[in-house]
């Protein structure tokens, strides 16, 4: 099932545009939406609300377009902004209990869901106490109960772990894991901490200057077990690096002798240590990994 | 799912009609402001002056008791509404100065519209929300109450002076409620505008009993009369006084306020459209 899909979407604001020609079929359970500041992720997720008019292209979430049905859209969308978007003046239950009740819900279920979810995300004990007086994490758990209170098909998470200590950024993280977990929702994930969306994400698109850089499936790039193997060397290469570059896979090396090599899975790692002993070179080590989130970001803003 | 099974579960239930989610802000408004003691307070004695017109309406009805006061019989006819007009339109704009800031302000100095606007809730039903909660708080001190008078003084005259005057009070109720929608606007849009709460209160005095200031200092300067079309207080009474039948002694002509009021409401709009918004371009 097609969670967002983006046909050439571009948003212009005056005469600079923000984001263009934005095609992508995002689908998985959890999606994570990557990019340097100013990169347009959360001008994207704002067309994607019908916050900001779109001027060339369109979107559609969970099948509806974003710009007809937006009503339809947001009553199965639950969004935590990014920045301080609370009622200072009103206690905890009683905000998300008013979000609850704008999203559709009956007075009475609203005020039950609010208790419900304030004590989900932890913030149970505190929940008669106005948000203004809440610390910064507290509020991102503010955040993130009002915009689960109706049970949205899609959740929307921008920044989710901004300003969050170590602690609270594990309880965020798992409280997203579980969401996830519960086959009840999709997350979409808008954050620059790449640690946060590997750690959540199956699918991953990343923007650069309005444009899409790289989509990607991390799940399948996972399991498609390619092996990057990396190799410390000590000692007097004497052609050790042009007899691995001769086995034909893609292979880098840095001035210090330290050796990138791509291989598949059928390889024979005992060739690498023969070529080592014909030139008695110490291996000092050899490590199999798979490509990180950081460098997949790192390569996709190099294009 | 109940509070002690801490695991995420999805809600199922069923959903309200779109059109009365307006009411949701405006019931939850009510119930921060009626906790504040000052607007109860403020409220009771806004009751002050209609009570005071009823015992006068009631004693217009009664010459002979005037009489034996030592009392000239007094008519209940387009002065006194105005005057009433005068006493509860000052009233109601303190009013409107007062709550509105504290309906939007916080809306908007915490950046908290988008999380009205991520539901099934527009621009469109927030206003009427936050107009909802002014509007019935204004009526309860401006158009009921000439309303009430205007029944009181009907049902201890002759029917003739209902059938002659019945005029007087739909001007009357006309006026108030003229006045009403103007002040709401103001209040909404000026909160919009002025983040800070104190602020917007300011600002909102200011068009009130600056403008008059205002006003004198052009005509003084420029040596015209036309300067009193920033004097917010005069221009709405030319239009209650048309209204009433009454001649306040005011130079402005009748289209001129109106016209002045209709810029001003458009003025308000304008700004409402502009500032009630998920989110912010900053240039």
């Amino acid at each position: 099932m097609e969670i967002i899909e983006l046909s050439g979407l571009g948003v212009r604001f005056g005469k600079r545009e923000i984001l263009s020609d934005l095609r992508a079929t995002l689908s998985s359970r959890s999606i994570g939406l990557l990019g340097p500041n100013g990169a347009g992720k959360s001008t994207l997720i704002q067309a994607l609300l019908g916050f900001c008019p779109i001027s060339s292209g369109t979107a559609s979430i969970l099948g509806l377009d974003v710009m007809r049905d937006r009503n339809r859209i947001r009553s199965l969308i639950g969004y935590m902004p990014e920045n301080d978007a609370l009622i200072a003046n009103m206690t905890a239950v009683s905000m998300v209990r008013m979000m609850g009740e704008l999203s559709g819900m009956h007075a009475k279920a609203a005020l039950e869901r609010a208790h419900e979810v304030l004590f989900y995300v932890g913030l149970g004990e505190a929940r008669y106490r106005e948000l203004g007086t809440y610390s910064l994490g507290m509020r991102q758990l503010a955040k993130l109960a009002q915009a689960i209170v109706h049970g949205p098909k899609l959740l929307i998470l921008d920044e989710p772990t901004n300003g969050l200590d170590p602690p609270a950024r594990q309880r965020m993280i798992r409280l997203i894991h579980e969401m996830i977990d519960s086959q009840k929702m999709h997350v979409v994930i808008c954050s620059h901490l790449l640690a946060d969306v590997e750690e959540t994400c199956e699918e991953v698109l990343i923007l650069k200057n309005g444009r899409i850089v790289h989509h990607s499936n991390l799940a399948e790039e996972r399991l498609a077990n390619k092996r990057f193997v990396e190799i410390e060397t000590f000692g007097d290469l004497q052609g050790f690096d042009e007899q691995l570059t001769g086995l034909g896979y893609p292979c880098t090396v840095d001035v210090k002798g330290r050796f990138k090599l791509e291989l598949p899975a059928d390889f024979d790692m005992r060739r690498i240590y023969g070529f080592a002993a014909e030139r008695d070179l110490q291996l000092r080590r050899v490590s199999y990994r798979q490509d990180t989130l950081e460098e997949i970001f790192l390569k996709a803003m190099e294009t | 799912m109940a509070v002690y099974k801490l695991t995420y579960k999805s809600y199922e239930g069923e959903s309200t009609p779109a059109w009365s989610r307006f009411l949701v802000p405006a019931r939850f408004n009510y119930a921060k402001l009626t906790s504040i003691r000052f607007l109860m307070l403020f409220m009771t004695v806004s009751m002050f002056y209609p009570i005071y017109g009823a015992i006068y309406v009631y004693l217009s009805a009664n010459p002979s008791f005037l009489a034996t006061m030592g009392f000239m019989p007094f008519e209940i006819d387009g002065k006194f509404f105005f005057t009433f007009c005068q006493v509860q339109g000052t009233l109601s704009y303190l009013l409107v100065a007062f709550i509105s800031p504290s309906l939007v302000s916080w809306d908007i100095s915490n950046g908290a519209l988008q999380l009205y606007f991520c539901r099934p809730f527009s621009r469109l039903e927030y206003v009427l929300g936050k107009l909802a909660v002014i509007l019935p708080l204004l009526s309860i001190i401006t158009w009921i109450p000439a309303l009430i008078l205007f029944g009181i003084k009907s049902s201890i005259s002759e029917w003739s002076w209902t059938t002659e005057n019945w005029w007087l009070g739909r001007s009357a109720v006309l006026s108030m409620m003229l006045w009403c929608v103007l002040l709401s606007l103001i209040g909404l849009a000026i909160s919009s505008t002025v983040k800070r709460r104190v602020a917007a209160a300011a600002v909102i005095l200011c068009l009130y009993f600056g403008g008059a200031g205002l006003a004198g200092a052009i005509n003084l300067v420029m040596g015209i009369e036309s300067g009193a079309l920033f004097d917010l207080a005069k221009v709405v009474e030319t239009i209650w006084a048309d209204l009433l039948r009454f001649d306040s002694g005011s130079s402005m002509t009748v289209w001129s306020a109106w016209i002045t009021l209709a810029i001003l409401a458009a003025i308000c709009l304008w700004l409402l459209n502009r500032r009630i918004r998920s989110f912010e371009v900053i240039k």
